[in-house]
């Protein structure tokens, strides 16, 4: 794809172990959108993101960063490449500027002060500056990892979990950052736990379970494609049980009877609302309010993630 | 050649160790000093020449690579350890900078320590004992070759270390003996048949003879043969090494 900052080509791994984390995995990201790649615990997430940073070895596939061979062209790829690892590591006894500008170095870059010195006004470190790395809170040390992932200047940024563990206001403050550096023409690769990230921020997104990539889609696409929608029928007076002339639509009841659900493909020609509502008028069945709602991006991944791999396949 | 990286590292090594001075510089000086005390001030005076070379004299080269050997290996292996034991590595793993790059750095960050602890020390010990260099130049070639080969190894360690046990048991219980019985504290000379021969086996036997010659022009062996193990430890240390980086032992999954 000539838009692709990143290929991903029959990646595969295998833990000495023999466990496979990855199955044949094949991804391509583009040029300066935020990609959120989800999936359960040990789905296979940081071990395709440390493949690509080179941390952990592929048993065979290969990576392109701008069409570029990952491993013949590794100072080209990781020059580009800036990663913000789950795991909390830092150099305990180093300072926060220090640390940043070590980070900037190893990647090549000459002495800049001034722009580490941005970055850690961006990311509100600058009073932290000469704080020793382990005397920071977690969100503190979230953001001087960020920072030292950002002090090469890369174009594609890895989050793993970016937001683990941290409070409501850090997590608000790194999606504006987050925003901020891909209206800056970074493309931002994040994998996260929390559903809600990802429907707010991501322009498409990927679900990796046992290994493999099982759906990879815009959001909005995906959310129309996979998603579901409910109508919710009030009842006038509750009942015991669904009535037989009912069963030709998908019903359940719930709120001991007082709400009658029917779940239905928006997208279909014939939703059978209609039809619907007229036999419940046939039946004598009033009602007294109605409303409709969506289903989410986790109830989505939930499906994908649960749903036997053969109806998946169906449904892509 | 990725120059800013190489000096990240190197500079980041300097600093860890400049806030440990007390530790690895101040430490091991302290206690080579006594040796000296005793050795040279003390019993000095009551024990034979050395071939024509006073006893506190004699023992200050094989001394003073005690203790370069000892730091040699716990600066570099530390300084390669550490990382991996917090999990900083994958910095270094995912970072624009070759195998080749790293240990030049992490090495000769090492090596600048054990050079200046080496210098301090031979400083210290004309404190206590008289000292002469005969041939400075390799005096030099000496010190800057086994440094290099012992924090060589000292990396290979900190790789292959899974506990910070591990970091010490080479050191304490290899390095340590085979200095001692390595003609540190004796002319190899003066041992008897079978294990004059049997000692010549012990690689520390010949950089000690080789360091010494540089100071007194005494030999226990010929110059070349410690040249030739010096340099073969460079390699072996180094081939390692590259083994290391090129399977990910213990460094990649």
């Amino acid at each position: 794809m000539s838009d692709s900052v990143l290929s991903v080509r029959s990646l595969r791994k295998e833990y000495g172990t023999g466990v496979e984390a990855l199955k044949s995995v094949d991804l391509d990201i583009r040029r300066g959108e935020i990609f959120a790649l989800l999936g359960p615990n040990g789905a296979g997430k940081t071990t395709l993101i440390n493949i690509i940073c080179g941390i952990v070895t592929a048993t065979s596939g290969e990576v392109l960063v701008d069409g570029k061979n990952w491993h013949s062209n590794f100072r080209y790829a990781r020059e580009r490449i800036g990663l913000v690892p789950q795991e909390l590591t830092t150099e305990a006894f180093e300072s926060v500027w220090r640390t940043v500008r070590f980070s900037r170095g190893l990647f090549g870059k000459p002495r800049n002060d001034a722009y580490v010195e941005d970055i850690l006004k961006r990311l509100s470190l600058w009073d932290k500056r000469k704080s020793e790395m382990r005397f920071l809170s977690g969100g503190m040390k979230r953001r001087a990892m960020i920072a030292k992932a950002l002090s090469h200047e890369p174009d594609i940024l890895f989050l793993d979990e970016p937001t683990a563990g941290v409070d409501v206001e850090l997590r608000r403050d790194m999606w504006d950052l987050v925003r901020k550096l891909r209206a800056g023409g970074t493309t931002i690769i994040l994998t996260t736990h929390y559903i809600e990230e990802a429907e707010e921020m991501a322009d498409r997104v990927g679900v990796i379970s046992h290994g493999e990539l099982i759906a990879v889609d815009e959001k909005r696409s995906l959310m129309a494609k996979m998603g579901r929608k409910t109508l919710d029928i009030m009842l006038a007076e509750p009942l015991a049980e669904l009535p037989p002339d009912l069963s030709d639509w998908n019903l359940r009841l719930e709120s001991d009877g007082h709400v009658l659900c029917y779940e239905f493909d928006s997208h279909a020609e014939r939703t059978g609302i209609a039809s619907l509502m007229r036999r419940l008028g046939d039946l004598g069945i009033a009602y007294k309010d109605l409303s409709t709602h969506q289903s989410s991006l986790e109830d989505i991944f939930v499906e994908l993630v649960h749903r036997p791999r053969a109806e998946k396949e169906a449904a892509q | 050649m990725n120059l800013h990286g190489i000096a990240a590292i190197y500079r980041f090594e300097m600093a860890r160790w400049g806030r440990t001075l007390w530790q690895s510089l101040i430490t091991p000086v302290i206690t080579t000093a006594l040796y000296f005390v005793v050795f040279g001030a003390a019993l000095g005076s009551r024990m034979t020449e050395m071939e024509g070379v006073s006893y506190g004299s004699f023992i200050v080269p094989g001394l003073t690579l005690l203790a370069v050997f000892m730091q040699s290996i716990f600066n570099a292996s530390f300084g390669i350890y550490f990382p991996k034991f917090t999990g900083t590595i994958y910095e270094l793993l995912s970072a624009p900078i070759s195998s080749f790059e790293a240990v030049l750095a992490y090495v000769g960050a090492a090596v600048t320590k054990s050079v200046i602890l080496a210098l301090v020390t031979i400083a210290t010990a004309t404190l206590f004992v008289p000292l002469r260099i005969d041939h400075p130049l390799w005096m030099v070639i000496f010190l800057v070759g086994i440094t290099t080969g012992f924090c060589l190894f000292g990396f290979a360690i900190g790789v292959w270390a899974k506990n910070f046990e591990q970091l010490q048991i080479i050191p304490m219980l290899v390095i340590t003996p085979l200095t001692f019985l390595g003609g540190a504290f004796y002319s190899v000379k003066a041992l008897q048949e079978p294990f004059r021969t049997v000692t010549l086996f012990n690689p520390i036997v010949h950089l000690i003879s080789g360091f010494r010659w540089s100071f007194y022009s005494i030999i226990d062996v010929p110059v070349w043969s410690s040249v030739a193990v010096m340099v073969a430890i460079i390699a072996l240390c180094m081939a390692v090494i590259a083994w290391m980086f090129r399977t990910g032992y213990r460094l990649k999954q």
